[in-house]
């Protein structure tokens, strides 16, 4: 092994795609996300790119790659693929290494994943078939909302007075939404009740052990939505630096152990 | 680009003769159904076939034929006919489907075997004892064919099977004489209801020894072949032909054991399957888990056409016995013993509940035992959502990941 090696993991997801790279000593040393679209191999290998050039690598550099996430038979430079739910579990332990329950929400799912102080998986359970308590519900939220996906999170955490939404389907919340714009209550106070419905679904499929993890995307970039699960399980929340590559960095972490 | 893994699975010779015993059970209805004699009776799958088969009729199962709507993926655009006529989408897609097949005049047995339509019951007879659902179904052609609707009201969740149970089931079982020698037209007659619980009582055993060979390791069967190979416990027990196809099938998975071949070709991690098939997916799911050596080798669902409690020296009471000890009358605490059972019978390492989005009765993951087995036997479980009929309701990549996921949670654990 040389000391340019380096591991790469690509986590291509139904909404983003994410690549990290990692060297030996499992450092972090360049990483790229970008709308997963159409074409799974191309938004990749562009994400590769970018990661390597940030690395500054070269794809003779790369030991190992392995890919994860919905579209990860796509991977083109991949020599393996390991799901989701591990890469997951994989790359929270690293940054926390002890027994943990994660919290991971994606684009188009869910996943809650324990771990024992080891690292090995105990149990794992992902969302059912609906989109409710995923992104793809803020998604369409904000496009009922006309807010961009982006000014969310401030609106949520402004909020003095939520909304609660009652229904568990996508659709019937969109019309309970309507309901709410109609009544003229205000725009935050519904966007913390949409939060709160995600977060709801989410602590509704397991209980929660002592140190619990988020990652996933939506709590990249929504951070109040960590925020309001503190105040629901009572106690602080774990989120790894970068919460929305810890499936890539997983990923990586596989290339790293598969020739070992 | 990683590629996908190229799955063997090796074939069951005895699948042929299954095929042919299969076709000769629809053919032969076929023809009673045209020519109007013998008289046909319909029958749930674990009702009294074995009074039915005493008084000379022949006897249809729709759930079978259902199960093939489901297998040839026909089932998911019939249901909406029935649901337009009140039958709701979150009620058994059997029904749902089956009634809608009938609806558009279309049966699977068209292909299969050239049989124009499904055969046209005489009488209907049913035995609530997997579920409600079955009593509404046939009440629904009952109407259609003018034909007369009788069956047996079962116990729910039955802790220990106690005399009281089997005495009213046993009375509900003799009163069916009466209304089927008026269709029948012919007298009943015990020594013939004694032979036919024999016939029923050989081809449980048979099928149980089928079934059990998946304990060896490697298993020469899995769950998926069981499925498709069940047809004569369901269909024919009562019958010799059904024993005689048996007898070939066990004796092919013998020889497998005795040459140590298994049914993949290796078999690292060993599961067992509760709840239905997902009939439209049975050979996805079979290369989704051969693929990943993992064998799902025995099921809740292949077992549950052992009745070994059939004695035919007491037909009436043995009977009223075998149809009420089936696991899914069952309370949840016999259930779990049986699971347990099953679990280190056949040394399992994993279990996969199917949350059958329409059949709650066989959903036995929706009041915590999934958690509570797993605590008492330290053996991991994965629930996937979906139907057995219904292929809206379920997810196909959620399932692959969920299962790639499971298995690599076993591979970890090791």
């Amino acid at each position: 092994m040389t000391s340019k090696e380096i591991f790469v993991g690509a986590d291509v997801g139904s909404s983003r795609t994410k690549v990290a790279v990692l060297d030996a000593g499992k450092n972090l040393l360049g990483y790229a996300v970008k709308k997963s679209g159409t074409d799974f191999a191309a938004t990749a290998n562009e994400c590769l790119a970018i990661s390597l050039k940030m690395a500054k690598s070269e794809p003779i550099d790369i030991a190992n790659a392995i890919a994860t996430g919905y579209g990860r038979k796509n991977v083109e430079f991949a020599t393996d693929t390991k799901t989701e739910i591990g890469c997951h579990a994989s790359g929270c332990y690293l940054y926390f290494p002890k027994a943990i329950t994660i919290i991971d929400i994606g684009g188009q799912d869910n996943k809650i994943i324990k771990l024992d102080e080891r690292g090995r998986r105990t149990s794992f359970k992902m969302n059912r078939k609906c989109a409710a308590g995923t992104g793809a519900f803020l998604e369409e939220m904000s496009a009922r909302l006309d807010i961009p996906l982006e000014e969310m999170d401030g609106l949520a955490a402004k909020s003095e007075n939520m909304v609660k939404l009652g229904s568990f389907c996508t659709v019937f919340s969109a019309t309970e939404v309507l309901e709410n714009i109609r009544h003229g209550k205000k725009i935050e106070d519904i966007v913390k009740g949409v939060f709160f419905s995600v977060t709801r679904r989410v602590m509704e499929m397991d209980s929660m052990t002592e140190n619990v993890v988020m990652t996933g995307g939506v709590v990249a970039h929504n951070p109040f939505m960590v925020k309001m699960t503190e105040e629901m399980i009572g106690r602080k929340i774990l989120v790894p630096e970068h919460p929305q590559l810890t499936g890539a960095i997983g990923a990586a972490l596989y290339a790293i152990n598969a020739g070992q | 680009m990683t590629e996908e893994k190229k799955v063997v699975r090796k074939k069951i010779n005895a699948a042929a003769d299954v095929g042919k015993f299969m076709q000769d059970y629809y053919l032969e209805l076929d023809e009673a159904s045209r020519k109007g004699k013998p008289k046909i009776a319909w029958c749930t799958s674990v009702g009294p076939a074995e009074i039915l088969r005493a008084m000379d009729f022949l006897v249809y199962f729709p759930e079978t034929h259902s199960a093939m709507l489901g297998a040839t993926k026909m089932a998911t655009d019939l249901i909406p006919e029935a649901n337009a006529l009140g039958y709701s989408p979150d009620i058994c897609s059997y029904l749902t489907a089956d009634i809608g097949a009938f609806l558009k005049g279309i049966t699977p047995l068209k292909k299969a075997f050239n049989i124009q339509s499904i055969p046209k019951p005489d009488v209907l007879v049913f035995n609530t004892n997997q579920c409600r659902d079955v009593q509404d179904w046939f009440a629904w052609y009952g109407e259609k064919f003018d034909a007369p609707v009788i069956g047996v009201n079962t116990y729910r969740g039955v802790g220990e099977v106690t005399e009281k149970h089997i005495g009213s089931i046993a009375r509900q079982m003799e009163a069916l004489i009466e209304p089927l020698e008026k269709v029948s037209g012919q007298k009943f007659e015990l020594d013939k209801l004694k032979k036919a619980v024999k016939l029923s009582r050989d081809c449980s055993d048979i099928w149980k020894k089928i079934l059990d060979t998946a304990a060896a390791r490697p298993s020469p069967i899995t769950f998926f072949d069981g499925t498709t190979l069940m047809g004569p416990a369901v269909v024919g027990r009562g019958t010799q032909k059904a024993l005689d196809v048996f007898q070939i099938l066990l004796a092919e998975l013998e020889e497998r054991i005795a040459n140590g071949e298994g049914a993949l070709e290796d078999e690292k991690y060993r599961i067992y399957w509760d709840g239905m098939p997902v009939w439209g997916r049975l050979s996805a799911h079979s290369k989704l888990f051969s693929a990943l050596n993992a064998n799902v080798l025995a099921s809740t669902y292949c077992n549950s056409w052992i009745f070994s409690a059939l004695d035919p020296d007491d037909p009436f009471n043995s009977m009223a016995r075998a149809y009420t000890e089936l696991f899914i009358v069952r309370s949840d605490e016999a259930k779990e013993k049986y699971i347990k059972d099953m679990l280190n019978f056949f040394n399992v390492d994993g279990v996969i509940y199917h949350d059958a989005k329409t059949c709650p009765n066989n959903s036995n993951c929706r009041y915590g035992m999934p958690q509570r087995l797993e605590k008492e036997t330290g053996i991991p479980s994965l629930t996937i959502n979906g139907d057995l009929n219904d292929l809206r309701l379920l997810s196909d990549e959620q399932t692959k990941t969920n299962v790639e996921a499971f298995v690599e949670q076993l591979e970890e654990s090791r």
